[in-house]
Parts: structure tokens; C-alpha cells; sequence
């Protein structure tokens, strides 16, 4: 490792080694014959888990029926995925379909003019008045639709135990912030965990992220997240926002920092810790231990009946193409993804809700029907800081928000750094 | 024979440069040409893609505005220090006492070798699971019945990266060790007969005599430390993925970062070139001091 004589720009060569390994990384699958004029759609996306993997079937299923011939290309991994995903993009073999967030994950190729545009559809299924507004601001870009979205998570639930509340004395949910911090002296006074946190830099990016939305409101959460509004960042108001999120560490065991997320959920559902704020993946964790939203869990998305709801979710797109037959396969794909049938049955797999809001709510469970009726209120679905920022500015706010977390950072100098993080 | 004479004149002084042109045309376009055009990319906004929008220092601006990049320069420091002060030390110490004419010497040098052998995403695996609280070393010596011993550097904000100089030394030391050991066997026997007649101690003749005659070993060795200090990265994402929070971030973990996770190769072309500049202050005097002797 260490064994190289000459002292040359060792890493620059092997980070632009790496580069230029990507710039011709086209990887040509094997393509088996398809039937004449059956649509041949290759698709990368990242859907392996069991229940992801499930609902990703159920699109295939649909394709092939509407007369498509569905090659499934499932990298594990967002990142790994994304990257490939590029590199084919760059390297000029395009799968015909490819995962991504709803996010500004995909801008730069938007801009390279590398996608194909999904105008027609959007225009024909009413997009700019069926979707959350986040969500066409995420996927409409210059104009043009760039993406077909499939499904909405929302990051900031409030998960808790019922049975920990029952202990601790808490007769109702918590409507504001002070009821929130009243509930966790509560919780540490019965001897029962008050949060259950996984101490890694997302699960505390959501933490502040939830803080932010729920006392700061939906004015501050856009000037900060969205305007990044310096202003608005150097604002006392923003710094009591900082402190209240900074109190939360305070309610959390020694034995959280680099736990994982499920870890910290299964806390909860052994009422060893009273709540966990978690996206709305954590609920099939409650399902798969037999426990029922009401009975066992309540299912909380926000403090008070206004509350900010944080989205995001994913979206399929469409590389850019000229050869007939991928454009109809495009098409076909964008078709099947948007219709409200297959929303429902892909998203009672995933856990995650149907990004339509004129979807029928009846077939899913409590919580979501919760989050459907919220999204139809256009006042209070805002995005998650990944739709707003790009990912180099959304990894610099993580970086301070866990460094200001876990060290005795004043909160002066976390307010600065976030001001310098989210100034370029 | 006579049409032989011209070519067996121009041999000599031909065919050594054209055997090293293929290399030097490498080193020129991979070395050179890839530090140039990391230069150029970190004067531009490139973001997924490079690209050739000209924005002047904007980048590195950026770059000094970071309290990450900050943060892991420091770290570099700190770990640069210790971690060539306690591999020089402790390579030397053991190369000293293999040259006392110990018994299994082929056998302990290869021990002390090994660990350089091994891949570090796997060996700073192992470290990880000794340095965690609760498990490895601090639960075995409390099991042995210290139990108010406490070892939690991997998870501690300031002594993380210590954590990261303790893996990184027990790899690197045997090394040295090997280097110094050459160069010990390398001094003239004579030496130490004069000594010993003289009745000087042994650890004065290697401090005061036998050291400043392995100066070129010591600065091999350093230049060698020096690199890896730089390029620090397999160690950190093996133990402890930069945490907890940003405590063992470093500079390099920053730059591949930039480059595939968060798209922006611009700010990390930006911190590429920064963190070549130490390697190449260190490099100049070392390569002034041999072209001058060369010269002599």
C-alpha cells in the first residue's frame, strides 16, 4: 500500500483513473431476441430488499402485459446503481429506463441534454394538478417533465409505542415542540428510553430535518432549505431551532451512535424506548413483529394539524434515445408506471404511498391513509433537503448537522458553518 | 563487421533512451498530465461532469469555507505526526534488536513484515471489532478483572484518529523496520570493532554514529511515510467511516466523496491539488539534495 518509490500525485492519478475507467464503462448485457414489435425495455433500478423487490415485480408484470418484453437490471445500492446508471449514460449504452429520487440527483443530465422529455404523458394525465407540488418541482425542469415519479415517502414520522406511553403517563400526542419535550422528561422519568435514534448522519439529518418543519414552520423550512436564505439561516429563530434540535440528543441512550435505523425502530416495538422519528419504511418493520398502527403503535407525521409533511420518493427516467423501437419502449414504460392500478399494488409492497393524489386510499393501512389525506392538502407537502439542494450542498448540511450532534459545538458555529455549507 | 562498427557506436548511447521512452511517455501523460488536468478541472464548475466553465479560485474558496475540509486537514496533521514518529521509532527500535544476532531472525522479520502484506479493508476490519467498547480489547482486559478499564478511542471524538495512527502503525512499522535493517547490514563491520575497542556503548554507536550514516535510508523511509500519510483513506472507511460524526474525516475521504457520491468533481479536483502541495514540499528538498550530490 505504502510500497510506491517515485512520490507522484498518487491520488490524483487514481481518483482520475477511476474517472476515466467510468467514461468507458459501457457494459453491453446480453440481449435475448425479443418477439417482433414487443417493446424491449431494459431498467436499472436499486429495488432488492424483499418487499421492494415484490413491488418492482408487480411493474414488470404490468409492462408485460401491456405487450412489453421487461429485462430487470437490480444493483444493490442507490449509490452504486446511480453510478452505473451514469457511467452507461456517459459511456453511450443507456438502459432504457433508470431509478432515481425525486431529487436534484438527475439535473446535470437533464442539463447535458441526456433525457428524454415525458411531455405528452404529463400533459395528457393532468401532472401539474394530479402531483404534489414538490414533486413537479423536483421532476419539471425548463418547462419539461423529465421523469415519471412512482411513489411518496415521507421521512418525519413520529413512531411511538403505546404500551411506553401508557407507562410514562402520556394521555395524548404531542400538538407542539414543548409537548414533544414535555413527553420525552416524561418517558426518562418512567425509566423507558425517550427517543430511539440510529446515531448516523442521515437519521440525524431527518431529526433536524423534522425539528425544522414542525417549529420553525413551512416559511422557515423553504428559506432555509429550499431559498437558502442567509438571512433566514443567521435568524434567532433558526437558532432556536438549532438548540431544540441539538435537545433532542440528550434523550437518546449512550448506545446509539452508528446503530442502524431498523435497530432503533425495534427499540420501539419492544417498548424499550417510547418513540422513534423515522420515515414511513420503518412501518413494515411494526408489521413484520404482528404489531397493528392504533394498537400497538401510533403513527404520527407531524406536531398540530399544519404541519409541514416531508417528501420525497422515486422516479424512473428516460435516457436519450433516437431509435424508434427504445422511444416506443420509453413511452410504454412511462404509460404503465402512471397508471393509478398499478400505483396502488406497487406501493401496498413498498410502504410507501401513491404519488397520484387521486388514488383510492381505502386499501392501505391507517397511517397511510393519514399521509394520502395530507397530500391532498396542497398547503402542507413540502420536499425533504435532498429536492431542494444538490448532493454536494445536502452532504455538506449532513456533515454539520452530525458534527454539531455529536461534539460540543457551540450553536453559533454550527448556524455559521450551515450558512457557509449551504451558501455555494 | 564493418557495416557493425556505426551501430555498436550509437548503441551505447541509444538504445537505454529508447527502451525508457515508452515509461516516460506514462509517467509524462499519467502523472503529469492527470495532476494538469486536475489542476484545469478545479479552476472550473464542473459538477456530475467535467466541464470547462472557467470560475477562477471560486472552488477553493469553497474548499477553505468547509468546516469538513478543515476539519480533516487537521486530522492530517495530527495523524501525519504521530504516525511517522511512532513508525520511525518503533521500526528502528525493532530493526536494532533483529541486528543483535537473535535466534529465528528470518522467522521474527517475516512476522513483523506480515502485516504489510495484508489488505487493509480486511485488517481494519479486525481493528474495528478490537477497539469497540464493550468488545475486543476493552472487554477482554475487564473480563480479566480491571473493570474500570475503559479503551473507547474508536468512538471518541477526539482520539478517533489515534485509534486510526494505532492500526495504521502496527502495518506500516515492519516496513521501516526492513529498510533500516538493510542499512544496518549495510555499515562497515570495522566500525564497530573501532567502537568496541574504544569502549563507546552500543546505543551511543547507533544514536551518534551508526544513524547519521543511514541518513539515506531514514529519508527513503520518510518519503515513503509521507505518501501514505497523504493518501489516507482504506484505514479511515475500514474503521470508522470518517465518525463518529466527522471526527476521523480526512482529506482524501473528502475528495472521493466529491467525486462519485456527491457530483462534484470541481471541489474535489480542488482538494486533490491541495493536498498534492505538501507532498510535493516535501519532495523538493529531497530531490535538490540528490541532484546536488549526483552533481558532486
Amino acid at each position: 500500500m505504502y510500497g510506491i518509490r517515485k512520490v507522484a500525485p498518487v491520488l490524483v492519478l487514481a481518483a482520475w483513473a477511476l474517472v476515466a475507467a467510468r467514461l468507458d464503462a459501457s457494459v453491453t448485457p446480453a440481449r435475448p431476441a425479443a418477439a417482433i414489435g414487443a417493446p424491449q425495455a431494459e431498467v436499472i433500478h436499486w429495488w432488492t430488499s424483499g418487499g421492494e423487490s415484490a413491488a418492482v415485480k408487480q411493474v414488470a408484470q404490468a409492462y408485460r402485459q401491456a405487450g412489453g418484453a421487461w429485462i430487470d437490471s437490480a444493483i444493490a445500492g442507490g449509490d452504486q446503481s446511480r453510478a452505473v446508471t451514469v457511467n452507461r449514460i456517459i459511456g453511450g449504452n443507456p438502459p432504457t429506463a433508470a431509478q432515481f429520487n425525486t431529487s436534484k440527483q438527475f439535473l446535470d443530465i437533464i442539463e447535458e441534454d441526456m433525457l428524454n422529455p415525458v411531455d405528452e404523458l404529463a400533459r395528457r394525465e393532468d401532472w401539474d394538478r394530479v402531483l404534489p407540488q414538490p414533486i413537479v418541482d423536483a421532476i419539471k425542469v425548463g418547462g419539461h417533465y423529465y421523469a415519471v415519479p412512482m411513489n411518496i415517502h415521507m421521512q418525519t414520522w413520529i413512531w411511538y409505542s403505546k404500551d411506553a406511553f401508557a407507562r410514562a403517563g402520556i394521555a395524548r400526542e404531542p400538538q407542539t415542540m414543548d409537548e414533544l419535550f414535555a413527553d420525552l422528561d416524561k418517558l426518562k422519568a418512567a425509566g423507558i428510553i425517550p427517543l430511539a435514534h440510529g446515531g448516523q448522519a442521515w437519521q440525524e439529518t431527518i431529526l433536524f430535518s423534522m425539528v425544522l418543519a414542525n417549529m420553525g414552520g413551512r416559511d422557515l423550512y423553504l428559506r432555509v432549505i429550499r431559498d437558502r436564505d442567509q438571512q433566514a439561516i443567521r435568524s434567532p429563530e433558526f437558532r432556536k431551532v438549532l438548540l431544540a434540535y441539538k435537545r433532542l440528543s440528550s434523550y437518546v441512550d449512550p448506545a446509539a451512535p452508528g446503530r442502524n435505523w431498523n435497530d432503533a425502530t425495534a427499540l420501539v416495538i419492544g417498548a424499550r424506548a417510547g418513540m422513534q422519528i423515522m420515515g414511513d419504511w420503518a412501518k413494515g418493520e411494526f408489521t413484520a413483529a404482528g404489531q397493528k398502527p392504533g394498537r400497538e403503535f401510533g403513527c404520527l407525521p407531524g406536531l398540530g394539524a399544519a404541519s409541514p409533511y416531508l417528501i420525497q420518493g422515486d422516479v424512473f427516467v428516460f435516457p436519450r434515445t433516437d431509435k424508434p423501437a427504445t422511444l416506443r419502449a420509453q413511452k410504454l414504460i412511462a404509460e404503465v408506471v402512471d397508471r393509478p392500478a398499478l400505483q396502488l399494488a406497487f406501493n401496498q409492497l413498498k410502504g410507501s404511498i401513491p404519488v397520484r393524489t387521486d388514488a383510492d386510499p381505502r386499501a392501505f393501512d391507517a397511517c397511510a391513509q393519514k399521509g394520502m389525506a395530507i397530500l391532498r392538502d396542497r398547503a402542507r407537502p413540502v420536499g425533504v433537503a435532498e429536492v431542494y439542494l444538490t448532493p454536494d450542498q445536502n452532504g455538506a448540511l449532513q456533515d454539520v448537522l452530525t458534527a454539531y450532534w455529536n461534539t460540543a459545538m457551540p450553536v453559533e458555529r454550527a448556524q455559521n458553518s450551515i450558512a457557509s455549507a449551504l451558501r455555494y | 563487421m564493418a557495416t557493425l562498427r556505426p551501430r555498436s557506436r550509437l548503441a551505447p548511447w541509444l538504445a537505454p533512451r529508447i527502451a525508457l521512452l515508452p515509461m516516460a511517455l506514462v509517467a509524462l501523460a499519467g502523472y503529469v498530465g492527470a495532476a494538469g488536468w486536475t489542476l484545469w478541472i478545479s479552476l472550473t464548475g464542473s459538477r456530475t461532469f467535467p466541464s470547462g466553465a472557467f470560475i477562477g479560485l471560486a472552488q477553493y474558496q469553497r474548499l477553505f469555507d468547509n468546516e469538513r475540509w478543515m476539519l480533516s486537514l487537521h486530522n492530517l496533521a495530527v495523524y501525519g505526526v504521530l504516525f511517522v514518529l511512532a513508525c520511525v521509532l518503533i521500526g528502528s527500535l525493532l530493526a536494532v534488536c533483529i541486528d543483535q544476532d537473535v535466534r529465528g531472525e528470518g522467522a521474527l522479520r517475516t512476522v513483523f513484515l506480515y502485516p504489510y502484506a495484508m489488505s487493509f479493508v480486511a485488517t481494519g476490519l479486525v481493528w474495528q471489532w478490537l477497539l469497540t467498547p464493550g468488545d475486543g480489547i476493552d472487554g477482554a482486559v475487564r473480563a480479566l478483572g480491571f473493570t474500570q478499564f475503559r479503551m473507547d478511542w474508536i468512538v471518541s471524538q477526539d482520539k478517533a484518529i489515534v485509534a486510526v495512527v494505532l492500526a495504521t502503525v502496527w502495518q506500516a512499522s515492519g516496513l521501516v523496520m526492513a529498510l533500516v535493517l538493510a542499512g544496518l547490514r549495510g555499515i562497515d563491520g570495522e566500525i564497530w570493532k573501532a567502537a568496541r575497542l574504544d569502549g563507546i556503548p552500543a546505543w551511543r554507536v547507533y544514536l551518534q554514529i551508526v544513524a547519521p550514516m543511514l541518513w539515506p535510508t531514514f529519508a527513503t523511509v520518510l518519503l515513503l511515510l509521507a505518501t501514505a500519510v497523504a493518501k489516507l483513506y482504506d484505514a479511515v472507511v475500514a474503521m470508522t467511516q470518517g465518525g463518529p460524526g466527522i471526527a476521523s474525516e480526512v482529506p482524501a475521504k473528502f475528495i472521493m466523496d466529491h467525486l462519485f457520491l456527491r457530483s462534484n468533481v470541481g471541489l474535489a479536483s480542488a482538494g486533490a491539488v491541495v493536498l498534492l502541495l505538501p507532498v510535493l514540499a516535501l519532495l523538493a528538498p529531497y530531490a535538490y539534495a540528490r541532484s546536488r550530490r549526483g552533481a558532486a
